[in-house]
């Protein structure tokens, strides 16, 4: 699966897709693929503040638990709380699936396009 | 899975077990308000006793363990439990000992073989590892763990400053993170170079936060199975501020009789004497993990220690103001402490550095046996484990399912998290070349049959009671509750 041209990309595998001064934060076709089937999200509450480079809460799979690592500063304004039941929307559409929506207070920085971020996975994997 | 309410059969009973009924006794229903009264009695199963028997009987045929067969699971040390050990701690006058005898002045004279059990296995651990004290009260390896980091935490307490910061690299053990959390640390992650702790790495966590540095957590060998070379310029980094050196002794059947964490520059230490000591694993329990301590930490161990006084009688000291307090109930897990002086005893000095000696030589001989099967990501001299990545377009988790019908139990399966598809063996001291041999075969033919029939890997295990389990559904939809009617 490839990734997607309109998205940026941090390099804990979240995607963030920049839509005026609001961000949509998912985490990435290789994050899920590496995480394996996802079992269970833990999500933050609408109105918590995230900084970039923090935990904003974290996925569970077969294989492991890990964080989710935000990729803005700002506001939460909205959770997709569908991810509570439906976890596996993650692994199934990891680009049409968001886990938070952000309202920024500051534009973001450090983040890679979509050929940066490719050969970033490649240099993950032995 | 049939459960023992499969076998029940209305109105059987075991002959003989059931107390008469007093009927002019005090009834408990008549005590309790109504509200908490159950409507209908409890659905038991109604058995004989040679059905309990033969049921649970069977459930024990099911049960894969290290006396009946290999057991190379990474990070574990499933190594063989001597029965000597279990004839040692099993003598009356260890089994049949009350803990609060201890306590007791007119008892304690009863209790001086115990205490001076675990008095001289409190000197062999200080031996073995070159620390100053051990409390045995952790009942096992992550309490002891916790034990630990509140230690350094008591530690920095003491010296009137705020230090809220726990490193952790990536290679160290999985539980390392959750004691330090748990203890009240915020963790920071040091990502490990070319699997090894890297010096630079820490350098920068400690000028990134300046003033905040209780310690690090090292697991050494880490994880990956390799032994940390840096282990110098780590020390001298954290002794510049003052930060403290933890020893995760999970990997400690490496070094065994070879290195002295003490003299290495560690402060505190926990050992799982489950794995390095041969006492009983896991659920089986019960666990013991004590913590040994150098110079800074001695006056913050748990009470009471054990000591012994000018004219050989030994006692329990409480008096130790500055104590974290109680973590286990008593002494710790006192049987297991037993066993593992046994263990200590038989082997002596000698035979336990040979210990570190043959679990090194056999993880090496299989890691060589292995190359070109499995790919080996670190190719260096391993310790007494090895990480492999499954080979390209196969995964772990099915070979390690077609192990299990070869009568194999599967090395640990991803983890490290750092290794692609990992697989990690720890084959133990205990196991011979016979052995070794037949379990790469094994791995061998799985390889070879992935390539040739990748279905027939998907399928694995075939011969087992059970057959594939969902693990996702299992995790995604709990059910951890028996309808008891």
């Amino acid at each position: 699966m490839s990734n997607p041209a309109d998205l940026l990309y941090a390099d804990s595998h979240e995607w963030v897709k920049v839509e005026g001064d609001e961000a949509v934060v998912g985490i990435t076709h290789f994050a899920q693929e590496s995480l394996g089937d996802i079992t269970y999200v833990e999500l933050p509450a609408a109105g918590d503040t995230v900084s970039a480079g923090k935990e904003f809460g974290s996925v569970e799979s077969v294989k492991a638990a890990s964080d989710l690592v935000s990729p803005v500063n700002g506001e939460i304004t909205a959770v997709n709380d569908t991810l509570e039941n439906a976890p596996e929307q993650l692994n199934g559409k990891p680009y049409e699936t968001w886990i938070i929506r952000v309202k920024l207070s500051s534009a973001p920085e450090g983040l890679m396009n979509a050929a940066a971020y490719e050969e970033h996975c490649k240099n993950e994997h032995h | 899975m049939k459960t023992i309410f499969a076998e029940s059969v209305e109105g059987r009973r075991a002959a003989g077990h059931a107390v008469p009924v007093d009927d002019n006794a005090p009834r408990a229903a008549d005590m309790l308000p109504a509200a908490l009264l159950r409507k209908n009695p409890p659905r038991l199963p109604q058995c004989s006793e040679l059905d309990v028997v033969r049921h649970f009987t069977g459930l024990s045929k099911l049960n894969y363990s290290v006396d009946a067969n290999f057991y190379p699971l990474g990070s574990c040390t499933m190594k063989y439990n001597p029965k000597f050990s279990e004839y040692v701690c099993a003598l009356p006058g260890f089994a049949r000992l009350h803990p609060l005898l201890a306590q007791l002045p007119r008892t304690a004279v009863y209790t001086q073989g115990a205490l001076q059990c675990l008095y001289e296995a409190e000197q062999w651990l200080c031996e073995v590892t070159g620390m100053k004290a051990y409390t045995f009260q952790p009942m096992a390896g992550a309490n002891g763990e916790f034990t630990g980091v509140q230690l350094i935490a008591a530690y920095h307490k003491s010296k009137g400053r705020r230090r809220p910061k726990m490193l952790i690299p990536d290679s160290a053990h999985g539980t390392n993170p959750a004691s330090a959390a748990l203890a009240g640390f915020e963790t920071v992650n040091i990502e490990s170079r070319d699997g090894m702790v890297d010096p630079e790495a820490l350098a920068r966590a400690i000028a990134q936060y300046p003033d905040e540095v209780a310690g690090l957590m090292m697991t050494c060998p880490n994880t990956l199975g390799l032994m940390e070379t840096k282990l110098p310029a780590i020390v001298e980094e954290l002794r510049k501020i003052d930060a403290l050196l933890y020893y995760d002794g999970a990997n400690m059947n490496a070094i065994l009789g070879k290195m002295r964490v003490g003299d290495a520059g560690f402060d505190v230490v926990h050992l799982n004497v489950h794995k390095t000591l041969s006492t009983p694993h896991g659920g089986g329990g019960p666990g013991s993990g004590p913590v040994g301590v150098g110079e800074r930490l001695l006056p913050f161990l748990p009470a009471p220690r054990v000591r012994r006084r000018e004219d050989g009688v030994f006692y329990l000291d409480e008096n130790l103001p500055q104590s974290i307090g109680k973590i286990g109930p008593f002494y710790g897990s006192f049987a297991v402490v037993a066993r593992a002086l046994a263990y200590m005893m038989r082997l002596g000095g000698e035979g336990l550095a040979r210990v570190g000696e043959y679990a090194t030589l056999n993880a090496n001989y299989l890691k060589k046996r292995l190359e070109g099967v499995l790919d080996i990501p670190y190719d260096r001299i391993c310790a007494h484990e090895f990480v492999a990545s499954a080979p390209e377009g196969m995964r772990a988790l099915d070979i390690a399912k077609a192990l299990l019908d070869r009568g194999f139990h599967a090395p640990t399966i991803y983890f490290p998290l750092i290794v692609h598809e990992c697989l990690m063996a720890e084959p133990t001291e205990t196991e011979s070349k016979q052995t070794l041999d037949a379990f790469a075969d094994a791995i061998r033919e799985i390889v070879e049959l992935g390539r040739s029939n990748p279905q027939a890997l998907l399928d694995a295990p075939v011969t087992l009671p059970v057959r594939r389990m969902d693990e996702t559904a299992a995790a995604r939809q709990m059910v951890l509750t028996e309808d008891m009617g």
